[in-house]
């Protein structure tokens, strides 16, 4: 891949994250390419999982949807041969398990999770995560509030205002 | 006593800005879109802020020199040189002022005397015409046109040449067209400004937001540098219009004489403006670099709209303006943007404002989110198709 189409990959990479909703069409003029170029890189993203999804960021405190998130710091044993990587997944298979990170530092495994109340979250902790193997020790923290998630402020949006009498 | 007859007659010849009235209009406008303002729409990034806040905390409310602070003039010598390889001496070759404006009115103010005239170029940013009246000089202005993609050429200038010129303003890239001018178009007007006193105010606050190829200056000719005086700061780039802060370098005589209007009628800039703009331009390259690759994904999006909505639209390469000729319309410049306004909701400026030039023409800034700029460029090309356009 030479360095201009590295430079452009990147750009539509970029754009499509900051709105996953711009078209092809809007995205070609954007770059000053054809429509099939972008058509063939997004195809080729997606095809490699480079582009692994298109989601929506959804503040849910807005709505009557009542969630509970927790952060769970996890300490584990890693396994001869298979290191860190097969507890992990043990883990993040679970569906109510949002993101897992393998970390440096004083624990090994962040695991985020998310649940309809306080009760599920401490069932997952204590019959699902603490019972496998490998787990040595769990530490949980709740999350009150969400300031910005993923690069997305959630704040309301602030109306322009900018004085329109300048030139 | 009458005091309208004490105003001074300079004062008087300036007309006020008749822009106003759009603007009334825009205020009692729900949803309502304007590509009208001139400046940003981001904010400045969260380290120039910081720096600011940081600032008033240590409690950094005094004075400063009056050209600047020296720490600040010794970044812009090293700014000038990393991105345009122009060299300045910081402590007689730069000034620090209230913004690129007050640079501009310093530099008229210490080469014009009454009579002099001050080549102008239009259509430009609405400031030149002014303050050269203020000062009694006389405007020369140059019709440039769309054919010409609103460059300077030499024939255009050497036409306007007089015993009595002083001064040439250039302003590339310019407001409102976002033409630019390169080294070759330069070089032409170097062969003619070469062998004569006339100085030049170079208004560069735009360079940095320069799409095609590098920016390059007047100035960066050796035989033209000592007759440059380079206009340029942070509004633009760095997304700090609200602190007033620009800079101006030249030749220490005339950076001399600028700083002592500046010193009596300004004392100096602002003192957390100046802390800010030091952190601005020693971390902020990659936050400009990123802005300017997002305005010139929305230019792109600005020329296909409106040309989209049938409009012929000269490609501008810096600014963050778009000048579609609406001649097709069969409206003028005012009427149209009085009806785009009331029945679209979308506020462009008349190209009449920047020089009688301009009439046929709009302005319609760039500096605006990328949804905005869509939803306007819907709303235009949906004014068009009832005026059965495009």
């Amino acid at each position: 891949m030479d360095s201009k189409n590295a430079e452009f990959i990147q750009e539509v990479l970029e754009i499509l994250e900051s709105n996953g909703k711009y078209t092809e069409e809007q995205i070609a003029v954007m770059l000053n390419v054809s429509v099939d170029e972008v058509r063939e890189a997004i195809k080729t993203l997606e095809e490699k999982n480079i582009i692994v999804g298109y989601k929506t960021v959804v503040n849910w405190e807005k709505t009557q949807k009542e969630t509970v998130t927790a952060l769970i710091e996890v300490k584990v044993a890693p396994q001869r041969g298979e290191g860190f990587d097969k507890i992990a997944e043990r883990i993040y298979r679970y569906p109510e398990v949002k993101s897992c990170y393998l970390m440096s530092g004083g624990f090994d495994l962040t695991v985020i999770i998310e649940g309809k109340s306080l009760k599920d979250i401490a069932f997952f902790v204590s019959e699902k995560l603490a019972t496998l193997e490998s787990v040595l020790s769990t530490s949980t923290h709740f999350v009150l509030k969400r300031y910005k998630e993923n690069g997305t402020i959630f704040e309301d949006k602030q109306r322009d205002n900018r004085e329109a009498v300048i030139l | 006593m009458n005091v309208k007859e004490m105003i001074s007659p300079w004062v008087r010849a300036v007309p006020p800005s008749g822009i106003r009235k759009y603007f009334d209009l825009l205020n009692d406008m729900k949803d309502a879109i304007s590509l009208g303002v001139g400046e940003p729409d981001f904010v400045t990034p969260w380290n120039i802020r910081e720096a600011g806040i940081y600032s008033l905390e240590k409690g950094y409310t005094h004075y400063t020199p009056n050209m600047g602070y020296l720490e600040l003039r010794e970044e812009i010598s090293r700014y000038m040189k990393r991105k345009f390889n122009m060299e300045y001496d910081p402590k007689s070759e730069i000034i620090v002022t209230v913004g690129g404006s007050e640079a501009i009115d310093l530099a008229l103010r210490a080469l014009v005397e009454p009579g002099d005239e001050v080549i102008i170029p239009e259509p430009c940013f609405v400031a030149y015409k002014p303050c050269t009246l203020f000062n009694g000089g006389k405007p020369v202005t140059i019709r440039l046109s769309s054919e010409n993609k609103f460059k300077l050429t030499p024939e255009l200038l050497e036409k306007s040449i007089t015993p009595r010129t002083k001064v040439l303003i250039l302003s590339y890239p310019n407001n409102p067209t976002g033409a630019v001018m390169n080294r070759e178009d330069l070089a032409k007007i170097v062969e003619v400004l070469k062998d004569r006193d006339i100085m030049v105010i170079s208004d560069e606050i735009y360079a940095e937001l320069t799409y095609e190829g590098k920016h390059i200056s007047i100035a960066n000719f050796p035989e033209m540098k000592e007759k440059v005086i380079v206009i340029n700061g942070f509004s633009k780039a760095f997304a700090m219009t609200g602190w007033r802060l620009g800079f101006a370098c030249g030749h220490p005589d005339v950076i001399n004489a600028m700083f002592k209007i500046h010193q009596y009628a300004i004392m100096c800039s602002p003192t957390m403006s100046q802390k800010a703009a030091i952190e601005a331009l020693r971390s902020s390259d990659s936050q400009v670099t990123a802005m300017v690759r997002e305005y010139n994904r929305r230019r792109r999006i600005m020329v296909d709209g409106f040309r989209k909505a049938g409009f012929d639209c000269f490609e501008p390469q810096g600014a963050f303006y778009v000048f579609p000729d609406i001649r097709s319309s069969g409206m003028t410049s005012d009427q149209f943007c009085e009806r785009l306004l009331t029945e679209e909701k979308v506020l462009v400026v008349s190209g009449a404002a920047f020089g009688e030039c301009g009439e046929g023409f709009v302005r319609a800034t760039y500096a605006n989110s990328m949804e905005n700029i869509i939803e306007a460029l819907k709303r235009i090309q949906r004014f068009t198709k009832k005026l059965g356009l495009g």
